[in-house]
C-alpha cells in the first residue's frame, strides 16, 4: 500500500479519536467551573457535590485527551515531514505557543485543582479550574489558527530559494478570517458536547427511583446543562452560517462538495437528503428547498453558487492540469463527494437534534416537574453522543473537503508525506496506535459508566485533627 | 547573539527542564515495585508525583513544538528518521499517563497490578530511549543530501547510543529514588535513601563513561567544562546521599543532569544533527532554521511566558511541599467502587 494512504488513515484515526475527548474537556471544564463558583456564591452543598461528581468524570476523560494529544504533537514530523519542512516557519509557531501558553497552564492548574482541595483556599481552588478552562481555550485558539491557515493561507510569502512558505505577518495568521469564524464554531460545539454529557448523566440520575433525595441536585445539573446546550446550539448555527459564506469565498469547491452541486445554479436549492449513484453525480431522489443554498452560501436568496464541474475547470486553470496527487473521487481537485455531502448533513442534523432535545427537556422539567416518559429518558441518554459525533462529522467534512490539498492552493496531501518513512513503518504505527486506542476506549467507557452509575458521593464528615497536614489527602491517586 | 543561537539555547533549556523534571518521575515510576512493599506504599510513591507529572511532561511537548517552529528541518528529519523508537516512546507515555489516572479508580488487585506494570514499563522505555536518541543525535546519523534520514532502525542501536541509554536510565533511577526519599516519610523514605546510594554509584560511573566518550567524539572546550561540573555534582550527590542529606543529594542529581544536558548541547553546537554519510549534509542551526521573522516573534513569546510558567510551576511544588506517608493515603473504598459494581455493562 502507498505510505500516503496509510499516513492519511493514521492521521484521521488519531485526530478524530483525540477530538472525541477534546470537546468534552473544553465544555465540561467550563461547566464544572460554573458549579464550583455557584457553590462559592450560594454555599449550597449540592453545587459542591456536582463539582466533585463531574470533576471525577472529567478526569477520566482528560487522561485520554492528554495522552492522545502527545501523539498529535509528534506525528507531523513522523508522517508528514515534507509538510513540516514546508510550513514549519508558520505552522510551528502557533503549535509552540500553544504548548507554552496553554498546555502548561492546563496541566499545572489541573494538578493543583485535583490535589489541592485541602491545600488551597476555596477561592484559589475555584480559580484553578477557571484557569484550566482558559488553558483549553488558548489551546483551541492556537491549534485552530494553525488549521485555519491550512484552509486559507495568509500572512506568508513563498520563498523559491528555500522552497518554503515563510511567515511575514503573525497577526494576520492569528486573525485569519477563517479562524475568526472557526474558533467560535468549534468552541461552542464543544460547549454543546460538554453540556450534553452533563444533561445525559444527570437526567438518568434524576429519574432513578433509588435517589429521590438527590433529585433537586440533579435537576440543577439537568436544567443548567440543557440551557447551556440550547444556547450554544443557537450560537453554533449562527457561526456555522457565517462559516459557510467564508468557505464559499475561500474554498468554493468545498461548498460545492458539501452540496454535491455539480453544475452552477442561481438561485441554488439546498438538498436535505439525496439518494443517487455512489459518486453522487446522478441523483435519483432528493428533498430540496429552493433558494436556501443561495442564502447559506452568499447571504442573498438569489446568489449564484458555482458547481463542481465549473470549479474544476477554474482550478485547473489556476493550479495546473495535474495537481500531482491521486484522489478518491473521479476528477481533479474534487474531494470525495458522498463523504463531504453526508458528513455535512450529519453534523448539522445530529447537532440540531441535540439542541432540540435540550429544549424539550427544559420544557418537561419546568416548575419542578420530573418527567417520566420513556421516550424522553431514552433521548436524554442518547444525548451525549449527538453533539459528540456532530463534532467528528464536522472535522471529517472540513478536512476531507480540503482535499487534495494539505495546504490549500500550496501543497497537496501527497506532497506532504514523509519521503523517508517506509509503508511498513507507517503501517506498524497505524496498527499499534489503533490497537492501543481501541483498548483505552473500552476501558474508559466502562470506567465512566461505573462512575456515572455511582452518582455523586455524599460530602465527607468534617474532620477535626488540629494540623491539616496530618489528615489523609483530600484526593489521592 | 544570533537568533539561531538563541533558539538553540532555548531548546537546550527546554530539554534541560524536561530531563531534570520528568527524569525523577520516570525514576519514581520505575522504582515502584522496588521501593514499595504493598499497595498503600505504592500509592504513597505515585502521589508524590501525582500533581506534577503532567506539567513535567509538557516540557517535552514544548521542546517538540519549539523545534518545529525554530528548526523545522531538524524536527522533520529527527522525528521521521527516529520513527520506531519514537513510536515506542509515545506508546509508553500513553499507557503511563493513563495508568496514573486510572489505577486507583477500581478496588481490584488485578486491575491495579496491570496499571502498575504499565507505569513501570511506561517509565522504563522512555528513560532508556531518550538516552539512545540523544547519543545518536550527538554522534550523527546517516542523513542524505535531501536532509532525509537514510539509515534504518538498527543503525540507532550502536554501543555508544546504548551507553547513552543506560546512562539516562540509571540517572533517572537515582534521581527518582532521591525524590522519593525527599517527599515521603516512614519506612519507604529509609528504603529509598538506602537504594539511592548504589544507584548513584552506578549512574555516576555510566555518566562519566558516557560523557568522556562524548567528549572524545564531539567535545569542545566548553562541553568539557560542563561535563566536569556535571560529574562533580553527581559525586557531590553521592556523598550527600550517604550522609543522609536528601535535599542536597537531590539538588546534586538535579544539577548533574541539567549540566550534563547543557554539555551535550554545547558539544553539538553549531550542528543540530550531523551526518555520517560522505555525500550528506549536516543539519546546523543555520540550514535547519526558520526565518528571522519567526525566530524574533517566538523569542518575544519565550521571554515573556517562560518566567511565568516557571513561577507557577514552582508554586505548585511549594503548595505540595509536605512529605507524604502511608497515614495520608485515604482508604480506597471511599474513592473507588468495588469491582462488583463494574460487571454489568
Ligand atoms: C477531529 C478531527 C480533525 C482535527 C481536529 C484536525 N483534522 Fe486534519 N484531518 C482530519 C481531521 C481533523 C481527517 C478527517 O481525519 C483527515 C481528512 C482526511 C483524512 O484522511 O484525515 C485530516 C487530514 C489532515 C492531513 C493530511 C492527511 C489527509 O488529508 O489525508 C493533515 C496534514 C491535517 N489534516 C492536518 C491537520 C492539522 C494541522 C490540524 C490542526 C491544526 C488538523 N488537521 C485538525
Ligand atoms: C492536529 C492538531 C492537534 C495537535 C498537534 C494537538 C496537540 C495536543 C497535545 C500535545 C495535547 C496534550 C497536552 C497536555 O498534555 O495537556 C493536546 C490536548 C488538547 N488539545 Fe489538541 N491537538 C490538535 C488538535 C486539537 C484541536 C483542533 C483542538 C481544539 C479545538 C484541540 C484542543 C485540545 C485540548 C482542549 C487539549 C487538552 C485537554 C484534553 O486533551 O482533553 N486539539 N493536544
Ligand atoms: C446549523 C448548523 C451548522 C452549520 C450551518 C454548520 C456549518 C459548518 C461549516 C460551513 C463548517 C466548515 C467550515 C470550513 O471548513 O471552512 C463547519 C465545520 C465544523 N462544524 Fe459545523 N455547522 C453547524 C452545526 C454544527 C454542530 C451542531 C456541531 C457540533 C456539535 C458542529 C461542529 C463542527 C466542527 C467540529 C467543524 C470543524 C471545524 C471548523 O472548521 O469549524 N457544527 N460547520
Amino acid at each position: 500500500m502507498d505510505p500516503t494512504d496509510i499516513a492519511r488513515w493514521q492521521f484521521a484515526i488519531t485526530t478524530v479519536y483525540h477530538f472525541l475527548f477534546v470537546p468534552i474537556t473544553i465544555g465540561l471544564s467550563a461547566i464544572i467551573a460554573g458549579y464550583e463558583i455557584s457553590w462559592l456564591r450560594t454555599k449550597n452543598p449540592e453545587w459542591l457535590r456536582l463539582t466533585k461528581f463531574f470533576g471525577k468524570l472529567f478526569l477520566i476523560n482528560f487522561a485520554i485527551g492528554v495522552v492522545t494529544g502527545i501523539v498529535q504533537e509528534f506525528q507531523f514530523g513522523m508522517n508528514w515531514s515534507d509538510y513540516s519542512r514546508f510550513v514549519g516557519d508558520i505552522f510551528g509557531a502557533p503549535l509552540a505557543v500553544e504548548g507554552l501558553l496553554a498546555f502548561f497552564l492546563e496541566s499545572t492548574f489541573l494538578g493543583l485543582w485535583i490535589f489541592g482541595w485541602d491545600r488551597l483556599t476555596p477561592k484559589l481552588h475555584a480559580a484553578c479550574i477557571v484557569l484550566v478552562h482558559v488553558g483549553t481555550l488558548f489551546s483551541a485558539y492556537f491549534i485552530l489558527a494553525a488549521n485555519s491557515w491550512m484552509q486559507h493561507p495568509v500572512g506568508y510569502g513563498y520563498n523559491p530559494d528555500t522552497g518554503r512558505a515563510e511567515m511575514n505577518d503573525f497577526v494576520a495568521v492569528l486573525l485569519n478570517k477563517v479562524q475568526l469564524v472557526t474558533f467560535p464554531h468549534v468552541v461552542l460545539s464543544a460547549y454543546m458536547t460538554g453540556a450534553a454529557f452533563v444533561v445525559g448523566v444527570a437526567f438518568w440520575q434524576m429519574v432513578r427511583k433509588a435517589r429521590v433525595e438527590d433529585r433537586s441536585m440533579y435537576r440543577k445539573a439537568v436544567r443548567s446543562g440543557a440551557a447551556v446546550l440550547l444556547a450554544a446550539g443557537i450560537g453554533v448555527a449562527i457561526t456555522g452560517d457565517l462559516q459557510g459564506k467564508i468557505m464559499t469565498e475561500v474554498q468554493p469547491m468545498k461548498m460545492a462538495s458539501a452540496e454535491a452541486l455539480y453544475d452552477t445554479e442561481s438561485p441554488a436549492e439546498f438538498s436535505w437528503f439525496t439518494i443517487g449513484t455512489p459518486d453522487g453525480s446522478t441523483e435519483k431522489f432528493a428533498i430540496k428547498t429552493p433558494h436556501l443554498l443561495s442564502f447559506l452560501a452568499t447571504g442573498t436568496w438569489d446568489g449564484k453558487v458555482e458547481g463542481i464541474n465549473q470549479l474544476r475547470e477554474q482550478y485547473q486553470e489556476t493550479y495546473g492540469q495535474d495537481p500531482g496527487a491521486k484522489y478518491y473521487s473521479p476528477g481533479d481537485y474534487t474531494p470525495v463527494i458522498p463523504l463531504t455531502y453526508w458528513t455535512f448533513r450529519w453534523m448539522i442534523g445530529l447537532g440540531l437534534l441535540g439542541a432540540g432535545i435540550a429544549a424539550w427537556i427544559l420544557l418537561a422539567t419546568r416548575k419542578g416537574r420530573t418527567p417520566t416518559g420513556r421516550l424522553l429518558l431514552w433521548s436524554a441518554m442518547a444525548l451525549p453522543l449527538l453533539p459528540l459525533f456532530a463534532n467528528s462529522m464536522g472535522w471529517i467534512f472540513t478536512e476531507v473537503g480540503r482535499q487534495p490539498w494539505a495546504v490549500f492552493g500550496l501543497m497537496t496531501t501527497a506532497q506532504a508525506v514523509s519521503p523517508g518513512v517506509s509503508a511498513g513503518e507507517v503501517l506498524t504505527s497505524l496498527i499499534v496506535l489503533t490497537a492501543v486506542y481501541g483498548v483505552l476506549a473500552f476501558i474508559e467507557v466502562r470506567l465512566i459508566l461505573t462512575y456515572i452509575r455511582r452518582g455523586a458521593d455524599p460530602l465527607p464528615e468534617p474532620t477535626d485533627t488540629a494540623d491539616p497536614g496530618d489528615r489523609p489527602l483530600a484526593f489521592a491517586y | 547573539m544570533e537568533l539561531t543561537t538563541i533558539w538553540f539555547t532555548l531548546i537546550a533549556v527546554l530539554w534541560i527542564g524536561y530531563f531534570t523534571l520528568e527524569g525523577f518521575d520516570f525514576g519514581v515510576g520505575m522504582l515502584l515495585p522496588f521501593l514499595a512493599k504493598d499497595d498503600t506504599e505504592r500509592r504513597v510513591m505515585i502521589n508524590t508525583i501525582g500533581p506534577v507529572w503532567d506539567g513535567n511532561e509538557v516540557w517535552l511537548l514544548v521542546a517538540g513544538g519549539a523545534t518545529f517552529a525554530a528548526f523545522p528541518e531538524w524536527y522533520a528529519t529527527l522525528f521521521s528518521g527516529f520513527y520506531l523508537p519514537l513510536l515506542l516512546i509515545l506508546v509508553a507515555l500513553i499507557v503511563r499517563g493513563v495508568a496514573f489516572e486510572y489505577r486507583a479508580k477500581r478496588d481490584d488487585d488485578q486491575w491495579r497490578g496491570r496499571w502498575d506494570a504499565a507505569i513501570v514499563v511506561g517509565s522504563f522505555l522512555p528513560a532508556l530511549l531518550w538516552g539512545v536518541a540523544f547519543a545518536n543525535i550527538l554522534h550523527g546519523v546517516p542523513i542524505d543530501a535531501d536532509k532525509e534520514y537514510a539509515g534504518g532502525f538498527f543503525n540507532l542501536l550502536n554501543p555508544y547510543a546504548l551507553l547513552g541509554g543506560v546512562t539516562t536510565l540509571l540517572l533517572f533511577l537515582a534521581h527518582g529514588a532521591l525524590f522519593v526519599s525527599l517527599k515521603t516519610d516512614g519506612a519507604i523514605r529509609h528504603r529509598a535513601r538506602a537504594r539511592a546510594v548504589p544507584l548513584l554509584v552506578a549512574a555516576a560511573a555510566a555518566g562519566v563513561a558516557f560523557l568522556a566518550w562524548t567528549q572524545a567524539d564531539t567535545g569542545t572546550a566548553t562541553s568539557a567544562v560542563a561535563f566536569v561540573l556535571a560529574a562533580l555534582a553527581l559525586v557531590g550527590a553521592l556523598f550527600s546521599a550517604r550522609a543522609g542529606r536528601e535535599g542536597r543529594a537531590f539538588a546534586g542529581t538535579f544539577a548533574g543532569i541539567g549540566i550534563a544536558v547543557a554539555g551535550l548541547f554545547l558539544a553539538l553546537f553549531p550542528d543540530v544533527m550531523p551526518t555520517t554519510l560522505a555525500g550528506g549534509v549536516d543539519l546546523t542551526t543555520t540550514n535547519a532554521a526558520s526565518t528571522a521573522y519567526t525566530l524574533k516573534l517566538m523569542t518575544v513569546f519565550a521571554v515573556v511566558f517562560t518566567p511565568l510558567v516557571l513561577a507557577y510551576q514552582g508554586w505548585t511544588y511549594w503548595v505540595f511541599r509536605k512529605r507524604i506517608s502511608v497515614d495520608h493515603i485515604p482508604s480506597t473504598t471511599s474513592s473507588a467502587p468495588a469491582p462488583t459494581a463494574t460487571t454489568a455493562p
